[in-house]
């Protein structure tokens, strides 16, 4: 698939903002760290807000014909992508009243704050999760049609943004110890999900073929002709792929640059202010390399008709 | 009714016929224009309905170059439509056709992503998704012949390759010669459901060509021109 950066930043962004806001409800819930000062807790809520909405906006910017873009909150009955702007959309006025009644500190209305609040939280999880079924929902690209896709979105949008958290928390002056296991936590298991994602979809498994694809199933089956002098957009879309050697670099960089600084960082004593924000940017970093391999190495089905022999 | 395609890939000679009638006719029809981009460019290309495919199937001397046109299956489950977040993409009720309302389209290529046949292409010039109509504009219009109400690539192929009707019709000329031949659905481990069979080629025994003789006269006089003729 060809990597479409307006797509990379838009899951990136909006991962980690919706993963932003839900641990930040949680951690204003269970008063992580001796609760969060008032100031800290509109920080996080506001940048959770903008990190969706770039997000969004930079997804716009995929479309060809973005004047219809308001169609597309109306067919969530059955498609995941207007599912996901519905459940984007029903997550900010839920978010905005919660922030709201943090900023106002009304103790009449706290309990409004608190449910409001954990909706926000529901409906970013399940954003999230919508966005990572947008992928794992298609059948024709094996590298994507599996749990461990939203199961990974997730992980990382919360792994982000329990990381910029923390950040805003370093802040505040607050027992950060809290903050560090929470992110420590999220990272081994983001870590875990995308190794074993790695792992699977190395697996050749039991796809589609070229022989499936043409129904020429008694013989070898080799590409003479594609029928076109230039590229089509079929070759535009779907016919990017990455060399191996640069794939496996490439894991190499999310491990290193998205998990494993990050996670030295924050063990070896430099889990304060600059060590910190550098964490938040080498994950940041590692997380868009992650997205554009995931882009990379998904391989279409229709490829098989340009001659791949299997997918 | 479930309207479409029977590919007979024993006759296709693979003479592209079929794709340049679609993109004659679809050019002025519903999902109009089919924009090109550089058609007398270095790089040409552009918004096709129909490609044609070569593929060499066996190996020497036991292979045989088989030609494939493609073009919208028109699924039974199409996951385009399921996917389509505006509803521009959809599928009739009364034929099966599957169309894009290119009022409704925002041009997100998701429908693209979900399609495994290629069938889809982005117009880029009107930021729609177009794709094959099953000449919907010409099947149903009164006003010409009845035995022209048909796709212009079944109408033009001149090997007479493709098939047009209803498949859910088991009495239908397209049900009977997919059941008499053996007719085929492409990717069905996908479970699409595609409307439209390939018909697979006949088994035929491969004409020798050892032992031809001597040559004649005829032959010898062609060597002898052969030999003079530069190419």
């Amino acid at each position: 698939m060809h990597p479409a950066f307006s797509v990379i930043f838009f899951t990136v962004s909006s991962g980690a903002g919706f993963g932003l806001f839900a641990l930040l409800y949680l951690a204003d819930l269970l008063k992580l760290g001796g609760g969060l000062p008032v100031e800290q807790k509109l920080i996080a809520g506001l940048l959770a807000l903008v990190l969706v909405g770039a997000g969004l906006t930079s997804s716009m910017f995929h479309l060809a014909n973005p004047k219809n873009a308001w169609r597309a909150f109306s067919r969530y009955r059955t498609s995941w992508l207007s599912r996901e702007g519905v459940f984007a959309m029903v997550f900010f006025p839920f978010a905005l009243i919660y922030l709201a009644l943090t900023w106002l500190q009304l103790p009449a209305f706290e309990w409004l704050r608190l449910v409001t609040g954990g909706l926000g939280a529901l409906l970013a999880w399940i954003t999230i999760f919508s966005t990572g079924m947008i992928y794992g929902c298609l059948k024709t690209i094996r590298q994507w049609n599996s749990p461990l896709v939203p199961a990974n979105y997730l992980a990382l949008g919360h792994f982000t943004g329990a990381l910029i958290l923390l950040a805003i928390a370093s802040q505040g002056g607050v027992a950060l110890g809290g903050y560090i296991a929470l992110v420590l936590a999220l990272l081994v298991a983001a870590a875990a999900l995308k190794a074993i994602y790695y792992f699977w979809i190395a697996n050749p498994g039991t796809g589609s073929t070229i022989q499936t694809a043409t129904g020429f199933t008694r013989g070898k089956v080799r590409l003479l002709d594609t029928g076109h002098t230039h590229g089509t957009f079929l070759t535009q879309e779907f016919g990017f792929q990455i060399a191996r050697k640069y794939a496996l670099a490439l894991k190499l960089f999310v491990f290193l640059i998205g998990f494993l600084v990050p996670a030295l960082l924050l063990t070896t004593g430099q889990d304060t202010g600059f060590g910190i924000y550098a964490a938040v940017i080498t994950a940041l970093l590692g997380m868009v390399a992650e997205r554009w391999l995931f882009f990379a190495e998904a391989r279409h089905v229709v490829n098989l008709y340009h001659g791949t022999q299997r997918c | 009714m479930r309207l479409g395609l029977v590919i007979d890939l024993d006759v296709c000679v693979g003479c592209h016929a079929c794709a340049i009638a679609c993109k004659e006719w679809n050019a002025s029809g519903a999902t109009a224009p089919l924009t090109d981009y550089q058609p007398y460019g270095a790089e040409p290309s552009g918004v096709w309905f129909n490609r044609i495919r070569s593929y060499e199937v066996g190996d020497y001397p036991n292979n045989k170059t088989i030609n494939f046109p493609m073009s919208c299956m028109h699924c039974e489950d199409a996951d385009c439509v399921t996917v389509c977040p505006t509803g521009a993409s959809y599928k009739r009720a009364e034929d099966g056709i599957v169309l894009v309302d290119q009022t409704k389209c925002m041009g997100c290529n998701y429908c693209s992503w979900a399609c495994p046949y290629g069938a889809r292409e982005l117009d880029r010039e009107s930021g729609t998704m177009k794709k094959c109509t099953l000449c919907v504009d010409r099947i149903y219009d009164q006003k010409i012949p009845m035995e022209e109400r048909q796709p212009a690539c079944v109408l033009t192929c001149p090997a007479h390759a493709r098939m047009f009707g209803d498949i859910d019709d088991p009495d239908s000329a397209v049900s009977r010669v997919v059941r008499e031949r053996g007719g085929y659905q492409l990717m069905p481990e996908l479970g699409y459901n595609p409307t439209n069979h390939y018909l697979p080629v006949r088994k035929a025994t491969p004409i020798s060509t050892e032992n031809m003789g001597k040559a004649g006269f005829k032959d010898r006089l062609k060597n002898i021109a052969n030999r003079i003729v530069k190419r």
